[in-house]
């Protein structure tokens, strides 16, 4: 069942800036899905059209059946927004913030949920510190927290990870995995592949505005995965032999390894002649290995020509 | 049941009203100092050589416009910084993604702003008992009117608050359009006291429409009658409610 349906959407600043042309998209509920592009792509345009802080040029957005502008309130009382900057008040306590944040969403006081919430953020301990006192990090998992705070059904993360430490990162994709075991269908944007590889049911690629691949993540990945076959070498080579020029095969580590990049989804891979030919060569390796191209390389290729179509 | 999110105007007239807390000393000392000069000023060194105003002591006469000065300030000052700060700060984006309709959204943020200028306002009246005599001949029109006005002008603050870009815009209306006509208003004197082209062009000011029915619910009498100042503020307030209504339904400079 799909909670979020975004279709014809389209934005064009007041500068001309055309941000957004003709977005289409399904997102299913209790989904993570994860909008993969440059900067300057649209992302934060288009969270900001659904949240309610863009005016669309054009489009439509229902949210779990209901029209974003006439159902707003309904709409808006599901959504829960990080934005990507770091947008806090200064003075007020870390608590006060959170509560004011529940309250202006329209839900009653719930003292355990707040508390439980803020233990999860481990910000429990600074609950009555000023805002102004946080660290960066800190006032981001804030952020999440206000976002969080009443509870929503969908939450937006524009680029949640940005500027946060290595360990704080681990965090909050464990705090992801554990909102979509309570069904909370999570929308991320990002630069980090390995972000939406490691987290992401599905992979939406927006660049120049336009939504150019939205794919299963498993089957991105195989469908679009070069593979790499890399030979271990008995001896190093200083150039390719001839009689392997047509594989276009590549020396890595000073000539110890032979690296030939094939399309997994082809008939022939070259892989079994290309071993074969090595063979008859009479070149020897003590090892072999095959690697899936990451999210990156596919990532990298598709805005690549995305650009140059 | 009906659709609405009082809870959410609630936090937010809680929220601007602690944010005043946290100020409070300042802005109470400050109406109740400028107050006291005013009255050592006009009341006591300037007044004691003037005459009656229309049968009222000239110490007596100036309360009415002393409040109304203070409180068109302090109107406009609280609720355009109120909604401008958010801006500023960008914590707007919660605001704005919340599900709070136009008019919550003001009722929370003007509502805040006028309870403030209201205190400001009694506070004035207050002080100005330890210098003269206090006469109000019609006290709950009197209360009513400071009411309307605080809400009139804390709307216009919310205005300037939504098209301002920096502080400089926040400060320029009040200073340079507020404060003048609030003084060649009426404030410290009756029209009645001008010359006759003064008085004509002294019309055209709509602050003098304010103080003289504000004066009126003190002492039964104004430069013009008080239904004229009724409509006025009536109009005043249609007009602030009609911009602000069409900044939301625009998103003007509030959304992109
Ligand atoms: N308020 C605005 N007024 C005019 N143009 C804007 C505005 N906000 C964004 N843009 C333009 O719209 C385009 C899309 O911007 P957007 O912020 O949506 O990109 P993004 O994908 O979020 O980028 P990033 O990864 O850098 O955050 C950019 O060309 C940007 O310059
Ligand atoms: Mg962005």
């Amino acid at each position: 069942m799909s909670i979020l349906e975004i279709s014809g959407l389209a934005k064009v600043y007041a500068s001309g800036t055309v941000a957004l042309s003709d977005i289409d998209l399904t997102i299913q509920r209790g989904e993570i899905f994860a909008l993969l592009g440059p900067n300057g792509a649209g992302k934060t345009t288009m969270i900001g059209i659904i949240c309610g802080l863009v005016t669309p040029t054009r489009g439509t957005v229902i949210v779990d059946g209901k029209d974003f502008r006439q159902s707003y309130r309904k709409v808006r009382r599901k959504i829960g927004l990080v934005p990507q900057e770091l947008h806090t008040d200064a003075f007020e306590k870390v608590i006060d913030t959170i509560r004011f944040s529940r309250a202006l969403f329209g839900k009653a006081a719930n003292p355990a949920f707040i508390e439980e919430l803020l233990r999860d953020l481990t910000l429990w301990d600074k609950r009555d510190a000023q805002v102004q006192e946080l660290s960066g990090g800190m006032k981001r998992r804030l952020m999440i927290a206000k976002a969080l705070s009443h509870e929503p059904d969908i939450l937006f993360l524009d680029e949640p990870t940005a500027g946060v430490d290595v360990e704080l990162r681990r965090d909050m994709w464990r705090m992801v995995r554990r909102l979509r075991e309570r069904g909370v269908t999570i929308i991320l944007t990002t630069h980090y592949i390995e972000e939406a590889e490691e987290m992401a049911d599905r992979v939406g690629v927006i660049t120049g505005g336009k939504l150019i691949l939205v794919e299963e993540k498993q089957v991105l990945m195989r469908k679009l995965g070069r593979k790499r076959l890399t030979l271990n070498l008995d001896t190093p080579l200083t150039a390719i032999p001839v009689e392997l020029a047509e594989w276009r095969p590549e020396l890595a580590a000073e000539g110890h390894e032979l690296v030939y990049e094939f399309d997994a989804r082809a008939e022939k891979t070259g892989v079994p002649s290309l071993l074969r030919r090595v063979s008859d060569l009479g070149i020897g390796f003590s090892d072999l290995n095959t690697r899936q191209s990451s999210l990156e390389d596919i990532f990298v290729e598709l805005v690549h020509n995305g650009q140059t179509a | 049941m009906s659709d609405n999110n009082l809870r959410g105007v609630w936090a937010i007239y809680k929220f601007e009203l602690a944010r005043f807390r946290r100020t409070f000393w300042t802005s109470l000392v400050l109406p109740v100092l400028t107050t006291a000069l005013y009255f050592i000023v006009f009341g006591s060194a300037i007044g004691s050589r003037m005459g009656d105003v229309g049968g009222t002591s000239y110490g007596a006469f100036i309360v009415p416009g002393l409040i109304m000065l203070s409180m068109f300030t302090e109107s406009i000052s609280n609720s355009s910084f109120g909604i401008y700060m958010p801006k500023w700060t960008g914590t707007i984006y919660e605001l704005l993604s919340s599900p709070l309709s136009a008019f919550e959204t003001v009722l929370a943020y003007v509502g805040a702003a006028a309870t403030k200028s209201v205190i400001i306002g009694i506070i004035i009246l207050a002080t100005s008992t330890f210098f003269v005599e206090p006469r109000v001949d019609h006290p709950v029109l009197m209360m009513g009117m400071m009411i309307l006005i605080a809400i009139a002008f804390c709307l216009f603050g919310f205005i300037i608050g939504i098209w301002a870009k920096n502080f400089e815009q926040l400060q320029v209306i009040p200073l340079l359009v507020v404060y003048p006509l609030t003084f060649l208003g009426g404030a410290f004197y009756s029209i009645n006291m001008l010359p006759p082209f003064w008085q004509t062009l002294t019309l055209f000011n709509p602050v003098v429409y304010l103080i003289s029915g504000f004066r009126w619910t003190f002492f039964g009498a104004g430069d013009v009658s008080i239904a004229v100042s009724m409509g006025a503020l009536a109009l005043f307030l249609a007009i602030c409610l009609g911009v602000i209504f069409w900044m939301f339904r625009t998103g003007y400079r509030l959304k992109s």
